[in-house]
């Protein structure tokens, strides 16, 4: 097994998902199947194959610094906000 | 046992622009909190970035600047992270292939240079601005996404500098580089310069470097020199009293004039960067680089140093001439009509610049002032026509209003008297008013001549030419 139980619980601690050990235990095996199966790529002879960090032939694509489109108002702005006060969003409180 | 530091600075500047990097939402500072957002920079799925062209115009400016190679191909990545301030979870920021790499930037230090390597210079957005209910048992932050997007160039540089004054030299050039080509305010007050500062130490001559410190939180160079100094100190005596320097965040309290450790819940460092899929790669075009690098100007250190070297000034001068750009130009407009550098020097930095601090203005907000009538201000003055006092009384008027010297010198009647006969009988007069500082004065306490000089240039209206009217006490009594 390439993937361990260890590698997924880092992964969902940075992603934040919380997972028990069943699910742990599960993820593991797919993960581990799933990175397994994309390896077959490895096979392949990229020695001349510029690297990509982008699959559509597309570049430099760039707007005018020119304010266009009018910005959402306060009200429009906090609408979605699972919390707010006054002008703000409200969220717990990140320090000490 | 000596001990080194190692330093090193990352120096964040927004790239001034009228819109954020990725949507056209303004950025204009001291707006309503959450009004300059959309969409785009607040994150809600199925949004399309694109770059603003002014933002990479801006930040090859800044990488040629600092003798920066630009890269012929570019990309953008995501930086993740969870934070309130990051309403996408991910930053936007450049990883592996940043705009500009390998600059640098000479400085002088007691006389000798020193070249500080620049690793790499990369655009990114900035984040929100949190704000922190105050009080114990406070429960909440408030958010204002303002600032999300506001396009930032981030600037690294090699751990090169050894002590807090290496630091602030290399500052002072970086800001007044990227001021002379118009990039950015680098205003560290209103937050378009931040600094942070990684620091270590290592006994003299050891090659590897020691476990460092991020110092952040500082509001003024002055304070980076004074942040770095302290966090020296900090672990010179850490290393003294056998405990171990950990890796960490320090925050800089000013008041304290300390550091503190940011006690952060341990938390891993792993941004997990990939390529942004929906920002296409930027790639090169050299003939509009070229161009870019052939309109630059004299940057401000190359023009002290040159100041130095062809008009004999002082490093304070040159420096202080120079530290703004349209200061320098006017400086060497004057010089084209006269050849006493230090004098005019001395004029600028004299009453010039008091006036302009005493009103807040800038050099370029005085349309009437132009470089001839300073001239002839300075040349009145240095040849005697006019005495330094009279020169300084009219200098607020060639300044402001734009009059002529020479007219106002003949209008008021400034022209200084020379003419022993002329002031011999003001003396006379001063003479016979003041028998008591007479009598000190023959008494042996000579410094009283200084009072009756005095007294003559009051009488005269400032006109008199003190050192003849000091020869005239000296004859006389």
């Amino acid at each position: 097994m390439a993937i361990t139980k260890d590698d997924v619980k880092y992964v969902s601690t940075l992603a934040r998902i919380q997972m028990n050990d069943k699910e742990l235990e599960a993820f593991t095996g797919q993960l581990d199947t799933i990175l397994e199966y994309m390896k077959k790529l490895n096979e392949l002879n990229t020695d001349k194959v510029k690297p990509s960090s982008n699959i559509l032939d597309v570049k430099n694509v760039q707007r005018q610094d020119e304010l266009n489109t009018p910005s959402l108002t306060n009200k429009e702005a906090l609408a979605e906000g699972p919390d707010t006060e006054g002008e703000f969003f409200k969220v717990p409180k990140v320090i000490d | 046992m000596e001990y080194e530091a190692v330093i090193g600075l990352e120096v964040h500047v927004q790239l001034n622009t009228k819109t954020k990097i990725f949507c056209d939402c303004s950025t204009k500072f001291g707006n309503p909190p959450n009004t300059n957002v959309c969409p785009v920079c607040m994150g809600m799925p199925g949004v399309l970035p694109v770059l603003n062209r002014e933002v990479l115009h801006k930040a090859i400016i800044a990488g040629l600047a600092l003798n920066c190679e630009i890269s012929a191909y570019s990309k953008f990545d995501r930086k993740q992270y969870f934070y309130p301030d990051l309403p996408k979870n991910y930053q936007v920021s450049q990883f592996d292939l940043p705009i500009a790499l390998n600059g640098y930037l000479n400085i002088n230090i007691e006389g000798r240079q020193k070249k500080i390597g620049i690793t790499r210079l990369h655009m990114e957005e900035d984040a929100g601005k949190l704000i922190h209910e105050e009080g114990a048992g406070s429960k909440s932050s408030f958010v204002d996404f303002n600032r999300t997007g506001v396009p930032l160039a981030e600037i690294v540089s090699e751990p090169d500098l050894s002590t807090p004054q290496e630091a602030y030299i290399y500052l002072n050039i970086l800001k007044n580089r990227l001021r002379y080509v118009k990039v950015s305010d680098c205003n560290m007050e209103e937050g378009s310069l931040r600094c942070d500062a990684n620091v270590s130490i290592r006994p003299k001559g050891v090659k590897e470097l020691g476990t460092k410190a991020e110092v952040k939180n500082m509001n003024s160079f002055k304070a980076v020199e004074k942040a770095i100094e302290y966090e020296i100190r900090r672990q010179i005596k850490a290393v003294k009293d056998k405990e171990k320097i950990v890796q960490e965040t320090r925050l800089w309290d000013a008041d304290k004039e300390i550091t503190i450790s940011m006690r952060s819940k341990e938390e891993a460092h792993d941004y997990r960067y990939f390529p942004e899929p929906d920002l296409v790669p930027m790639e090169a075009d050299k003939k509009w680089i070229e161009e870019l690098r052939k309109d630059l100007p004299e940057m401000p250190d190359i023009k002290a140093k040159r100041y130095m070297d062809e008009y004999k000034l002082p490093q304070a001068d040159a420096d202080l001439l120079t530290s703004e750009q349209d200061i320098a130009l006017f400086y060497e407009e004057c010089i084209k009509h006269y050849d006493n550098y230090k004098t005019i020097a001395n004029w600028i930095m004299g009453e010039l610049n008091q006036y302009l601090n005493k009103k807040k203005l800038l050099i370029t907000e005085l349309s009437k002032l132009t470089s001839e009538n300073f001239v002839k201000l300075v040349k009145l003055v240095d040849s005697g026509v006019i005495t330094g006092k009279s020169g300084k009384e009219i200098a607020a008027d060639v300044i402001e209003k734009g009059v002529d010297p020479e007219k106002i010198t003949e209008e008021k009647g400034l022209k200084q008297v020379s003419d022993e006969s002329e002031i011999e009988s003001i003396v006379d007069e001063v003479i016979k008013e003041n028998p008591e500082a007479v009598e000190n004065y023959k008494k042996g306490k000579t410094t009283v001549v200084g009072f009756l000089v005095g007294q003559v240039m009051k009488k005269s209206q400032g006109k008199a030419n003190p050192q003849v009217v000091n020869k005239l006490f000296k004859d006389k009594l």
